[in-house]
């Protein structure tokens, strides 16, 4: 079955093309087509996990593609280790839920036919990046990975906000690829393959400089800045969240964020072989995860609160990959918990703004009654997020956090710790805003909001159960270490001790949240921090500076040399190529009219001319017409007479 | 009796009697206008054939072309026919049956 494995993004890439050319005509409008390849995939993927928890054993096979002789080829193949396949089920999975609880959320979208074939495109295209056994193979999915986003966050570009959030996603995802593109030449040329399990034997081996290594891992990693949203890249996925929210939950739990955090893991020996790599990678792990979490603390947008929530638990995977080798497993299986709760969450939120109408949590506030479902579900993904025992997050955040003291990189434990606190408050914050008090939303849309549909909430039960049992089933029973695991890292018993730190923290967190926000004031008690609170209001000022340092520069001076290039040289050849194909078609009119036009004239001319002239004969007097016949005769007679 | 026959009539002589009964049905065919007599020399072209046909016939000493006769008799009874039908229809139609005048096809 494994050999199979590359059937997983095949499927919803035909469906893709299926929904692009036959959607519309479906009697649904084009989401079965999708959400049935997906499910093909998600019980495909399942296969494979199982083959991986009965023991079996990785495997990799590939096809050329292109082969450019000795110098170089490109292939095109599968690599299915534990890592993969524990990927292909996150990701099939999230899909799949998405997918359902997006019927009921788009229902009714101008574009709804067209929003499933990019959900199915951008599944197929995560997939790939998954499934691919060379750097070529994981770039195409990378960047077709960026262009769904492009076109999700974009999906209602009728409003400039949204298209300018999508413009800025790509344009800043796209900052990064730069240097990742660069560290593929980097790492290709210097191991002499672009396949990444021959790469990762020679950088274990110590077959390739370990200056070079680190080289390519920074610029590798520069592409996992920027699509993983971490500082300084990270500011386009809060605009990110301008798209229809079933899609920041596919963006956010399995598909575009999860790329990067994947990348680093997949290849880790690059990383893992360069202790500056390695310092960089936990460095602004640390950086990102305490900013992001501050930042989520102010956000009066609900869907902003969860996006700067994701940059910060991004931040826990990366720094934790920072470890090394000791922070590889727990790292990755944050990445594997995070999915299911953060796509609840981000569902969840879906299902409140879909009631409301309004994305404001001051406009919310005592939607725990109507929406009772909503309600709980969310309150489930927020103590799981919260690392609150004994739900998925608290046992792969807890791993991060005991591996970051005992490994040494107290900097690292400092700020996940502090982290941890953050983000129990500010999802408690965001809990008691939207579903306890009174109701504070008005206009004539949000008069009364009412429980969403059972698309809607069959997925949020179904990711609320998988974000109870997925912590405890896999982690502390060493199942996941089974499956993702590098070098000798052994799987360590749970360390009670540093559970309890965290979970003291979380609580601290909670209480506090609890304290401050329990009664709806105009007023956010955030407000006395003074210039602080201004400071992330503003974001840092870390979007002023984007816009006053690069995008207005580039925009006016590059903007203007454009234009002069466009204009002069551009304009000039497409002219000149235009006068060139003017003259041409003189020449060709002529030939035209004279030869061929002649030519055809001059049949009809000549017919009519020889039959004007054959015309007398046809007298109509049956009597000529036998004079003829008769003469004939006797010619025929003399004839054959003379010439016998 | 056909000994008789051919001892007392020479095969030339029947010969050039129908290339003369034919050079009749020719002329009347060329240049006769009413239609009524152009059917009537194209009888007196077919019997010239008859007569051909039973003077050989009488030569050879074989029935073949006597046989022959009787059906060329047969295709002239039944061409007279409908010829003479043709020929009343247009003098309904027309009120003329001069040929020269008969020439709808004409160019």
């Amino acid at each position: 079955m494994i050999r199979y494995a590359w059937l997983i993004p095949s499927l919803p890439a035909v469906a893709f093309f299926l929904i692009v050319f036959f959607g519309k005509r479906m009697p649904r409008r084009g989401p079965e087509i999708g959400i049935a390849a997906v499910f093909g995939s998600f019980v495909i993927s399942l296969i494979i996990l199982w083959h991986f928890v009965t023991g079996g054993e990785p495997a990799t096979s590939s096809l050329t593609f292109l082969d450019a002789g000795s110098f170089f080829k490109i292939e095109v193949g599968q690599n299915v280790d534990g890592l993969a396949a524990v990927m292909f089920v996150v990701v099939t999975l999230v899909s799949l839920v998405v997918q359902i609880y997006s019927t009921a959320y788009m229902e009714g979208d101008r574009r709804y036919t067209w929003y499933f074939a990019a959900l199915s495109l951008f599944t197929a295209s995560m997939l790939n990046l998954v499934i691919a056994d060379n750097l070529f193979q994981l770039l195409v999915g990378w960047e077709l990975v960026g262009i769904c986003s492009y076109l999700l966050i974009g999906h209602w570009w009728e409003e400039k906000e949204n298209s300018d959030a999508a413009i800025k996603a790509f344009i800043t995802t796209k900052t990064g690829d730069i240097p990742f593109m660069f560290g593929i030449f980097v790492l290709t040329i210097a191991a002499g393959t672009a396949n990444i399990p021959e790469i990762t034997h020679l950088a274990e081996t110590h077959h390739i400089a370990t200056g070079t290594l680190t080289v390519a891992a920074l610029l590798l990693f520069g592409g996992a800045i920027g699509k993983s949203a971490q500082f300084p890249l990270h500011v386009w996925l809060p605009d990110a969240m301008a798209g229809p929210t079933p899609v920041s939950a596919l963006i956010h739990a399995a598909t575009m964020v999860a790329a990067g955090v994947y990348l680093v893991g997949r290849l880790f020996a690059v990383f893992a072989a360069s202790g500056h790599a390695l310092a960089f990678v936990g460095t602004i792990g640390s950086i990102t995860m305490l900013i992001a979490a501050l930042l989520a603390m102010i956000q009066d947008d609900i869907k902003r609160v969860l996006a700067y929530s994701t940059v910060s638990q991004l931040a826990y995977m990366v720094a934790a990959l920072g470890l090394g080798e000791e922070g590889y497993t727990p790292g990755l299986f944050h990445l594997f918990t995070h999915a299911f709760f953060k796509a609840l969450l981000f569902l969840g939120a879906g299902s409140v703004i879909h009631a409301v109408h309004s994305n404001n949590m001051s406009e919310m506030g005592g939607l725990r009654k109507p929406m009772p479902v909503t309600f709980w579900t969310f309150v489930i993904g927020s103590a799981a997020l919260s690392g609150i025992f004994p739900l998925a997050g608290f046992w792969s955040k807890d791993e991060i956090i005991s591996e970051a003291f005992k490994t040494g990189h107290y900097p690292i434990f400092v700020a996940a710790l502090a982290t941890a606190i953050l983000t129990a408050f500010y999802m408690t914050r965001a809990v008691l805003l939207t579903f306890f008090g009174e109701y504070r939303g008005h206009g004539e849309h949000a008069a009364h909001p009412h429980e969403s549909p059972p698309a809607m909430t069959i997925p949020l039960v179904v990711l609320a159960g998988l974000s109870v049992v997925a912590g405890v089933v896999f982690g502390p029973t060493g199942l996941f270490h089974d499956w993702v695991h590098v070098g000798a890292a052994a799987q360590k018993p749970v360390d009670y001790g540093f559970a309890a730190v965290s979970i003291l923290g979380a609580l601290a967190g909670i209480a506090v949240g609890y304290r401050l926000y329990a009664r709806w004031r105009e007023w956010d008690p955030l407000r006395r921090l003074g210039p602080g609170y201004v400071l992330l209001e503003r974001k840092y000022f870390l979007d002023d500076l984007y816009l006053k340092g690069v995008v207005r520069p580039v925009q006016y001076r590059l903007a203007a040399g454009v234009y002069w290039t466009n204009q002069r040289i551009l304009d000039g050849m497409v002219n000149g190529a235009g006068w060139l194909a003017r003259k041409l078609g003189i020449g060709v009119d002529v030939i035209d009219r004279r030869a061929v036009d002649g030519a055809v004239n001059g049949v009809g001319f000549s017919t009519r001319w020889s039959g004007g002239l054959l015309k007398y004969a046809q007298s109509g007097n049956v009597q000529r017409y036998a004079v003829a016949l008769f003469g004939g005769v006797i010619l025929l007679a003399i004839g054959i007479t003379v010439f016998r | 009796m056909t000994s008789l026959l051919a001892a007392t009539v020479r095969l030339p002589f029947l010969l050039f009697f129908g290339a003369f009964l034919f050079s009749c049905g020719v002329y009347g065919v060329l240049a006769r206008r009413n239609a009524v007599l152009v059917l009537m020399s194209i009888e007196l072209m077919l019997n010239a054939v008859n007569v051909n046909l039973v003077a050989f016939s009488g030569y050879l000493r074989q029935l073949t072309g006597q046989v022959f006769a009787l059906f060329v008799i047969t295709v002239a009874a039944a061409e007279i026919g409908i010829g003479l039908a043709i020929v009343i229809l247009i003098y309904r139609n027309r009120e003329t049956i001069n040929v020269d005048e008969i020439s709808l096809l004409k160019w």
